[in-house]
This record gives structure tokens, sequence and C-alpha cells, in this order.
């Protein structure tokens, strides 16, 4: 018996000792980095680690792709809870103010400053930098893959009627859909109304007429906002989105119906769409042959001053509680991402704008937006930069997001199916939009935004 | 005499059962545990920490328009699948049992079905619902408008129904055939010699002999229908349009996982759980006195 006990303490000294040996011979510490892109996405952003860990000989990035951005999140709580989370991972833009709440990261700028690394955070895009900074201006996370929303429109279509331009106004967009219905084309103009849509029809549509969405400044200024979206010109627009669908002016295109708008706009059968600038490289490579389209920044209503659009996409988030060492190389990886080399890479592979002045002028500088595939995603740069971003137009700070989204969809199609009137179809996401904001800040008592 | 195996001392028996004590403490017991104390708690999404709130969390979704839609929507989705489910297979299995042409071949081909996962038919069933692409389309080139899931709750709810039957006539054909199978081929012959035809030697003979099945089926379909449509809703419909199709499992998943609201989600599968709990009871307590065992 006691020869079996000291057999399996030697074993297990020599398993010890064997470990402990190991990290010495191998050379490049580990560290893991979760993200929520997949399929063609996921290979650009194996591709990007691949990248960096051939770039130098210290550090070894291990991506994993979660499918998504909502699993990503759930995923790195699991984690989180079990202690096992990854050193850097990918969240999105509405995850920001639950992540800000949660105590589990560690603030970006201070871990590049502990390793070593010069960051300057005015160089980001002021639309992109504030949306992920606290109120006080500090970035917490590294933007990332970042984009906005613009509209697509049918340059054939349009000159049938008499157009060369993409119409500016909402007045104009009314008019022309009116006379392209005339003039025979079937689906004018495609819209979707889920969960998903919040992002262009009710957050872009508001920071650009600089109408708040909740109060304390959207957020930023306290966990006590509240939605205000029933008493902006918010109302207005979707009314006139109801009415123009009564006229058949508007069609609703989801994957579920058969086919989501870019396909639409894509295979030439709806003329105007609003979407992401990501989708720029999907109708380049998916369009009808001799589809002849271009994208405009997202229109106002007539008398408007613009402003800047909103961010969409996600930021790099580093966790607490892991060894120096991989503190170390995320701070590397985070440098390497940073540099505007990367960004070239990263926004010719997919339809992601760079994110920084230095990262756009070295494109600008390489001809990027001459050539013909890209022509037209400095578009998305013109929007976000439209102006300064105001209190209003930095972003949103609301807890849990995604639900006001989800609430945003279902009220959306109870109005649309003519269940309840605009207003009341408003009035309801509100007061649902305040009960899940109510029961957020019910649940971080005593606690500040950043 | 009856044989039976029997132990001298007691904890030979207890030490058999640790193993499947212990599997169902991990797996039942211990995370139900965990989900009372969560729905009695407001849970900071990263374990920042959590505060006592008593029954807060049912109150608030008790008082819930929305909740209230979800059950409703849940029970109309279990009575018709359920019904659908049963009835059709029920009829299949009779006619596989009466030895019809081409039975051998359903046979096999019927109980398919039951062995594809729900999120896979769910998305094989959007394609052939699709309004303006799929099989739907045809009809909805006759009448326009007339399918319209996107839109019409009604619609939507019906291609979730649609779906989830689909897979489980298969699993209850196998029953109601099996059962069928056991009732001695005697009996229905002496009634036909008697002159009773199919219809009614089927209410008069193989129906009663069957009720145990019947009872079976309903307790597993009811139960399943609250459980196992949470892959067709997500993939077909998102609860939507307008919540129509927020079943409450579905409804448990999204506000718990994607809202991070663990504390109203724990709420609500404990009021789930007690809900098939009570349908179960209500079914033994009340329906099982018409069921013939012997």
């Amino acid at each position: 018996m006691s020869m079996i006990k000291h057999g399996l303490a030697a074993l297990a000294a020599g398993t010890i000792s064997v470990s402990l040996a190991l990290p010495a011979i191998a050379a490049p510490a580990k560290f893991d980095f979760w993200f929520g892109l997949s399929g063609d996405l996921e290979r650009v952003v194996q591709t990007l680690c691949k990248n960096f860990n051939e770039s130098q000989k210290d550090y070894e990035v291990v991506c994993t792709s979660q499918g998504n951005y909502d699993a990503t999140l759930q995923n790195t709580i699991a984690a989180f809870r079990a202690g096992k989370q990854p050193t850097v991972v990918q969240v999105y833009d509405v995850g920001t103010a639950t992540m800000m709440l949660s105590g589990a990261y560690k603030p970006a700028d201070r871990l590049m400053e502990e390793n070593g690394y010069k960051i300057d955070y005015s160089d980001y895009f002021p639309g992109i930098a504030r949306y992920y900074a606290t109120s006080k201006g500090e970035m917490l996370s590294f933007p990332f893959n970042s984009s906005t929303a613009l509209m697509y429109w049918n340059k054939d279509a349009f000159a049938k009627i008499g157009k060369t331009e993409a119409p500016k106004t909402w007045e104009d967009v009314g008019a022309d859909l009116k006379a392209l219905k005339d003039a025979g084309y079937e689906c004018p103009m495609a819209i979707n109304i889920s969960a998903n849509e919040s992002w262009q029809l009710m957050e872009q549509f508001s920071a650009i007429h600089n109408q708040p969405i909740a109060t304390e400044n959207n957020g930023y200024d306290g966990l006590d906002a509240r939605l205000e979206v029933n008493k902006t010109k918010f109302v207005q627009y979707v009314g006139d989105l109801k009415k123009w669908y009564d006229e058949g002016l508007i069609k609703i295109k989801s994957k579920d119906l058969g086919q989501d708008m870019v396909q639409a706009f894509a295979s030439g059968t709806c003329e105007v769409i609003l979407s992401s600038v990501g989708d720029h490289g999907t109708v380049t490579k998916t369009k009808k042959e001799g589809l002849n389209w271009d994208v405009a920044e997202l229109p106002t209503y007539a008398g408007t001053e613009r402003k800047n659009s909103l961010v969409g996409g996600a930021s790099l988030w580093v966790l607490s509680g892991k060894s120096d060492a991989e503190y170390k190389g995320a701070a590397a990886f985070l440098n390497f991402i940073h540099d505007p080399k990367t960004a070239l890479f990263w926004s010719t592979n997919t339809g992601y704008i760079p994110v920084t002045k230095s990262g756009f002028d070295y494109m600008k500088a390489n001809g990027f937006y001459d050539k013909a595939p890209y022509k037209g995603r400095e578009t998305a740069i013109a929007s976000l930069t439209a102006s300064e971003p105001t209190e209003i137009t930095r972003g949103i700070r609301l807890g849990n997001f995604t639900q006001i989204r989800a609430e945003f969809g279902t009220q959306m199609q109870a109005i649309f199916a003519n269940k309840v009137s605009v207003q009341d179809g408003i009035d309801t996401l509100v007061k649902n939009g305040d009960a899940i904001l109510d029961r957020f800040q019910q649940t971080y008592p005593n606690k500040t935004l950043p | 005499m009856e044989k039976r195996v029997t132990f001298s001392r007691w904890t030979v028996g207890i030490l058999f059962a640790v193993p499947q004590l212990l599997l169902i403490f991990t797996f039942f017991y211990w995370p139900a545990g965990q989900a009372v104390y969560w729905s009695l708690t407001l849970q900071q999404p990263w374990g920042g920490g959590n505060i006592w709130v008593g029954l807060d969390n049912f109150r608030s979704i008790l008082s819930s328009a929305d909740y209230w839609n979800s059950i409703t929507a849940s029970l109309v989705f279990a009575a018709i699948s359920t019904g659908l489910a049963m009835f059709i297979a029920l009829v299949l299995a009779a006619l596989t049992d009466r030895q019809l042409a081409g039975s051998r071949f359903y046979r096999v081909v019927l109980i398919w079905p039951y062995g594809i996962a729900a999120p896979a038919l769910a998305l094989a069933f959007r394609f052939i619902l699709a309004p303006e692409a799929g099989f739907m389309a045809v009809v909805n080139r006759m009448w326009p408008g007339f399918w319209d899931p996107g839109l019409d709750g009604a619609d939507a709810m019906a291609s979730i129904i649609a779906a989830f039957s689909w897979k489980y006539v298969g699993y209850n054909f196998i029953f109601f055939l099996a059962a069928f199978q056991a009732i001695p081929r005697s009996l229905i012959e002496a009634a036909a010699m008697d002159g009773s035809g199919v219809i009614r030697r089927f209410w008069d003979i193989q129906f009663p002999l069957i009720t145990p099945t019947i009872f079976f089926l309903l307790v597993i379909n009811i139960t399943e229908s609250f459980q196992d449509s949470f892959g067709i809703v997500d993939i077909m419909t998102s609860g939507g349009p307008a919540n129509a199709t927020n079943l409450m499992v579905y409804k448990i998943y999204s506000d718990g996982f994607k809202g991070l609201d663990y504390s109203g989600a724990a709420a609500q599968s404990i009021i789930l759980m007690l809900l098939i709990v009570v349908l179960t009871i209500f079914q033994f307590r009340f329906i099982e006195r018409r069921v013939h065992y012997r």
C-alpha cells in the first residue's frame, strides 16, 4: 500500500516538475481572444490572428469564434463566473453599458500604459471613440470592427425618374418613391422591422437629427435614464414609413419571408434600402449583372442640421483576473490592431471602416477609396464625422439595450400589422423599455456608470 | 409464488441507487434549487453580487401583459399541436395496422421526422412556408396577401404548429402502431364475423384498448410542446411578429440569455415548471379515470 502511495506521489511530483519546466521551453505566451463573427468574417479574423502571431515571437493569440455577438457575451459571462474567461473579448456596441458595470474588465487605456504602449486616443474618430468611452472620455475598450448606416440606391431606377442623385431629405424620398412606383417599379424601397433594424431606423435616425433616445443624455449620465422616443421626430418618421408602406411604396423584406433587404437590393428587386456599410462588399459580390448602384448618407427631414451618425459594431475588452504574461500579450495584440496597416488589411477584407484618422489617411494614401469595389465607402466616414458628437450623438449607454431593441421590433410589427396606432405603439415601446431599464437599475444598486 | 431477488441488508440496495440519485441531484435538484434561489434575488449577470427581493420577480412577471400573452400563446400552441400530432398519427397508425398497400414502406418512413433536430426541421419549414419563395408563394399568387407570417400572428403560429406537429406525428405513430399491434387479432376477427364494420370495430374495440397509449402520448406531447418548441420558434419566428409566437420557453431564453435578466428568467422557468406539473396532475386525476389498463 505504502509503495503505491509513494509511487503516486513521485508520479505527481514528476508531472508538476514537467509542467513547470515546459513554459521555459515553449517560447510564446498564449492568450485567448473570443469573438462573435462567423462565416467569411471569421476567416478574416483568423488571418488577422495569424498575421499577429507571425509578426513577433513572444506571444501567441488563440482566436475562437463564438458564432455571434449574443453568444459571445453569454459564453464570456459563463466562463467568467467559472474563472475561465478569455483575456480579450469582442463585445458589441450595445453591450457596453453592461460591460462597464460588470467590474470584470481591465481598462484598456491603463493596460496599454502599464505595458509601455503609447496610444494617441485623439486619433480615433470622435464618433467612434465616444461611443465606447466613459462620460469622462476614458477608453475602457478598443474600437474594433466599426460601421455606420447608409442609404443604398439604384442609379438606373432613379435615372428613369430623371434623378442623378440620391434624395437628401425624407420629403424627397417620399416623392421619389412615388415616382418610382408610377414608373412601374414594384418595390421602390425595402425595409425590415425586426429588432435588428432598431439600429438604422431608430438609433441612427435619432442621432442624425440630434434627437434623444433616452433622458440623461442617452444614459451616459446615469442609470436613471428612461426612453423618450415617443416625444421626438422619430414618431413622425415611423408615421411616414407606415404611410409609405400602406401606399405600396415600401415593402417588408426579411430572411423569414424568403429574401432579406440586401438580397432584394442586390437582385434589383427593390431600389432603395437602409443598411450598414458592412453590406457594401456583399452587394458588390452578389449583385445582379449590370446593377448600377451607389451609397449615400441617410436622409434627414428638411431643415434639419445634420449631425454625426452612430457607429455600429463592437469593441475589444480585456477581462480581469489574468496573468501579467497574458496582459502583455493582449497589449501587444491591441497595439497590432491599432496599426494603420492592420486597418487597411481589415477594411479591404471586410466592409468595416477604419476607426482611426491615421488608418483612414493611410488607406486614402494607398488609393483604397479610388478603386472600383471600395469606392463609396468613404461616405460612411463622412456620415460619422458630419459633426462633432453632441451630448446626444455620442452614442447610447442603456442597460439591456438588446431587450429594448427586441421591444422595438415587437412594437413596429404591431404598428405595421395595424394592431395599434403609431403613437400608441411607440408609447408602449417606451413603457416596456422603461420597465427593462428600471430592472437594470435595480440590479446594480449603489453603482454608477464610469 | 413470485420469484424475487432480495438483499439481506438494505444498505446494499441503497448503494445500487446511489449513482442514479447522484445523477438526479446533479442534473435536476441542484440546478432547480439554484433556479429557485435566483428567482428570489436580483442577480448581476457577471456575478458581482445579488440582492434578496423575495417574490418581487414573480410579482413583476405576473403583472406583465406580455407574460400573460406568452402563457396564452403556449397553451394555444400546446392544445392545437398536440391535437394535430396525435390525431394524424392515430389515423396513420390505424391505416398501417390494417395492412393497406404500402404500409410496410410508410411504417419506416413515418418514423424519420422524429429523428430530425428541431432547428433543422424549422429551417426546412421556413423555406417551405416562406410567403415569397416557398410553397406558400403559389397560394399567395392566387390570393395575394393570404399568407404573411411576417406580420400576421395567426399565420406565424400556424407555421410553428405545423412544424412541431410534423415532428411529433412520427413519434406518436410508433407508439400507436405498437399499441394497435398488441391487440389480439382474434378480438377484431370475432367482431368482424359479428358483422361490425371498420369504424365500429375501431371505436368499440381498438380505441378502448389503446387508451393507455393515448394517455401516455397526451402527457408526453403536452410536456414536449412546452419544452421542445424552442428550436422551432428560434429559427422560424424568433417569437414574432409582435410577440404572437413568444412561447414561454422562448421568452425564458430571450429574457435570460439575450437580456441577461437571469433572475426574471429563473422565475419564469419556475412558473413554467409548476404549470407543467399542474397540467400533468390534472391529466392523471381527471383523464386517467377513463383509461383502461387491463
